[in-house]
């Protein structure tokens, strides 16, 4: 028997009790949908992100919008009323990582395309109190000069391809001539306007 | 539906836990002292001792609270592929409890209890409706969850994004035409004619848009841009500058702008177009999203209309 004593005076095997005491639910919880269709399974329709949206995302996650926006609508009246179709996991599994956010400081935006113009999107960006008076949100205007480096895109790709994104040779070696020397706002507007766009029926 | 393997093991881990918690608390209360007393436990950490003591009552008395909690929990929510013994009704009937259930319960809950309101309004031509305040508010909360991201708040717009609240209509006011823009958006399609005019052209051109509006411009410059005018922007905004709704193309005599009236502003409308887009609706709004449309349609036709 291990007695409380021997676990207080050793640390590796108090780190090692800690783990599993702390892991326990997510044993039942999580661990048996690694193998659950649901949860593997791509949605009807859904393709991966292009060279454009790709790189989009990716300026998403570099100047943290998943900080205050979530991209998660919850099955309540309240949350579909307001974003859309509540979220379903197969509309992530090309997800790498996956941008859920857990805190709402913004509203979500897994529905979020197509709901404004390209136009809206340029100036909310560039400077949201231009057209939402009330906004807190900062302002991006170096989205507007900056451009995107398409010499990774590839890469990325690649490495998206290998966590089992159906990526084809023809998409990676197009993907540098398709995003290099685009300003990043038409990159981040591509992706924001792809987002939640495959489910669209409530 | 899970495997053999998965249902097994979230069974034994699940149940094998609360009855473990079970063991644990009996393990933990046997020879227990009934009393407490001075004595200690013998442990001696840095000079720190403590006493042996019996757990306090309350506390074993809410552990065994979680125990039991736990499997009337369990049975009614279920794990693994049982269902649990909770149910929520779903088109009348009842069906087990599921978060995607509780959601279709919930909704349908609320559309049943909100149609007649809805058969009501939507009954009720839209001239009639903007008297009826409830229907306005309600109107008005659609509004803000919806159009006020682009149109404000207050409904007075933005730059690029139309004010409703004055009364003048790129492609119309009247209720239909409202319902119209709403429901199937609308694009608005000023063509680039930087190449066209020429810098000379445009600088000319934007004298003359503002004389329109009997701002502050160059007579002779507006004067020499009157012929191309009529030329090319007759087309869509009528020969004398009036607008019209059919395309959408703005009146430029009421000195009322969308994208700011500042030479500056026309210059880069002249040079570089406009493109401004109201998305369609329809999908957006989803349940009883024609009902919606109404209200919304009454309560931006009241802006300008009560």
């Amino acid at each position: 028997m291990i007695k409380h004593d021997n676990i207080e005076r050793s640390l590796p095997l108090m780190v090692v009790m800690i783990v599993i005491a702390l892991s326990w639910g997510g044993m039942v919880e999580i661990v048996p949908l690694f193998w659950h269709a649901d949860t593997n399974k791509p949605v009807e329709g859904l393709e991966p992100y292009t060279a454009l949206q790709l790189e989009g995302r990716d300026i998403y996650i570099r100047e943290g919008c998943h900080v205050c926006h979530t991209q998660m609508v919850r099955p309540f009246r309240s949350e579909t009323e307001r974003y859309g179709p509540y979220s379903v996991s197969g509309e992530s599994v090309y997800e790498h990582p996956f941008l859920w956010g857990s805190k709402r400081t913004g509203p979500d935006l897994a529905r979020v395309g197509g709901r404004y113009s390209d136009e809206w999107h340029r100036a909310h960006l560039y400077n949201p109190r231009d057209v939402v008076p009330e906004s807190i949100m900062p302002s991006y205007p170096w989205l507007f000069e900056d451009k995107v480096d398409g010499r990774l895109t590839g890469k990325k790709m690649e490495a998206l391809r290998v966590v089992g994104v159906p990526y084809t040779d023809e998409d990676i070696e197009t993907a540098k001539d398709e995003v290099d020397g685009k300003p990043e706002i038409e990159a981040l507007v591509a992706y924001l306007q792809h987002l939640g766009t495959v489910v669209t029926k409530r | 539906m899970l495997g053999t393997f998965w249902q097994v093991w979230i069974t034994l881990i699940t149940l094998g836990s609360i009855i473990g918690c079970a063991v644990l608390i009996m393990y933990s209360s046997r020879g227990m002292r009934k009393e407490e007393t001075d004595q200690t436990t013998g442990h001696d950490y840095d000079g720190i001792q403590e006493y042996d003591n019996p757990l306090p009552r309350w506390w074993v008395f809410m552990f065994w609270g979680t125990i039991v909690f736990g499997f009337i929990y369990l049975g009614a929510y279920g794990f693994g592929n049982f269902n649990g013994l909770f149910t929520v009704t779903v088109d009348g009937e009842e069906v087990t409890w599921t978060s995607t259930n509780q959601w279709k319960a919930e909704v349908q809950a609320f559309d049943q209890e909100i149609a007649p309101l809805y058969a009501k309004y939507s009954a009720t031509p839209v001239a009639d409706l903007i008297h009826d305040e409830e229907a306005l508010q309600s109107g008005q909360r659609l509004f803000k969850s919806n159009c006020s991201v682009c149109h404000g708040s207050n409904a007075k717009g933005a730059q690029g994004f139309p004010n409703l609240t004055d009364n003048d209509w790129l492609y119309g006011g009247a209720p239909d035409t409202i319902k119209q823009t709403i429901t199937h958006g609308r694009q608005g399609a000023m063509p680039a004619w930087g190449a066209v005019m020429g810098e000379e052209g445009t600088a000319n051109m934007v004298q003359y848009v503002r004389s329109l509006s009997g701002l502050k411009h160059d007579a002779a410059a507006a004067e020499a841009a009157a012929p191309q005018f009529q030329q090319i922007c007759m087309a869509c905004h009528g020969p004398d500058g009036k607008g019209n709704q059919a395309v959408g193309a703005p009146n430029l005599t009421d000195d009322i702008w969308l994208y700011g009236g500042s030479s500056k502003q026309i210059e880069f409308t002249l040079k570089n177009g406009r493109n401004g887009k109201m998305p369609a609706h329809a999908e957006i709004l989803g349940t009883n999203a024609d009902a919606k449309i109404h209200l919304l349609t009454a309560y931006v036709y009241s802006l300008s209309n009560k």
